[in-house]
């Protein structure tokens, strides 16, 4: 079993699939970092050798930003925007979709699930 | 697609001037603005200015996280005041 960066990889897809399963890494870096290295992109991750996976690893953890370090970059991105307060910050503070998208309908990756209207009673 | 490098970051120039005037002069003072189109520039570091947003005055005061950004972005233009109730709704369709 190959281990990158505390992600365990699924062992039966193939390397560049594979390789996605690890935070910041998608098909385009994937087939990057094969591409850099030599190695098929069909290859089945069970059938890399000891040395693939350790030139795997070495390449990932030295060029790329991944996992923890990654996600603590956007987040502090995100917490800049909230504390100058300018418009972006505040639609991320109000959980609203930050760049132009309509919000009249839709919007509901950002919104969360539907709420349904509360029926006032009549008096 | 993002502004040419070659071209600079966009100041309106009279309040550039007048950032210049402030800055040489060691003063500041709220410094009132309609020019929510220029870009925040390392000059303006601790000036407080005031950007209008169509009916007021917003004052920001800029820091270094600031710069990059436009000072309109700082200065809302809308104000959302919560849904209407479904109740009166109904009442102006009756009518």
């Amino acid at each position: 079993m190959a281990r990158i960066a505390g992600v365990d990889l699924p062992t039966n897809k193939r390397v560049e699939i594979g390789l996605t399963y690890i935070y910041g890494i998608g098909r385009s870096t994937s087939k990057e970092i094969l591409d850099s290295l030599k190695i098929d992109y069909d290859k089945k991750i069970k059938d890399l050798t000891e040395e693939e996976v350790d030139i795997i690893r070495k390449t990932i953890t030295d060029e790329y930003v991944i996992e923890g370090t990654l996600r603590t970059q956007t987040k502090l991105a995100i917490k800049r925007l909230m504390d100058i307060g300018n418009y972006r910050g505040v639609r991320h503070r109000k959980g609203l979709p930050v760049n132009g998208q309509r919000t009249k309908t839709n919007a509901r990756t950002r919104k969360g699930k539907k709420k349904m209207a509360i029926k006032k009673k009549k008096a | 697609m993002p502004r040419s490098v070659k071209k600079g970051p966009f100041v309106d120039d009279h309040l550039m001037n007048k950032i210049m005037k402030m800055n040489q002069t060691k003063q500041k003072s709220v410094l009132k603005t309609w020019s929510r189109r220029s870009t925040i520039v390392p000059e303006f570091i601790g000036h407080t200015v005031a950007v209008h947003n169509g009916k007021q005055f917003i004052p920001v005061y800029i820091t270094e996280n600031h710069v990059g950004h436009k000072l309109g972005e700082f200065s809302l233009t809308r104000t959302f005041r919560g849904h209407p109730e479904k109740k009166s709704e109904k009442a102006s369709k009756k009518k």
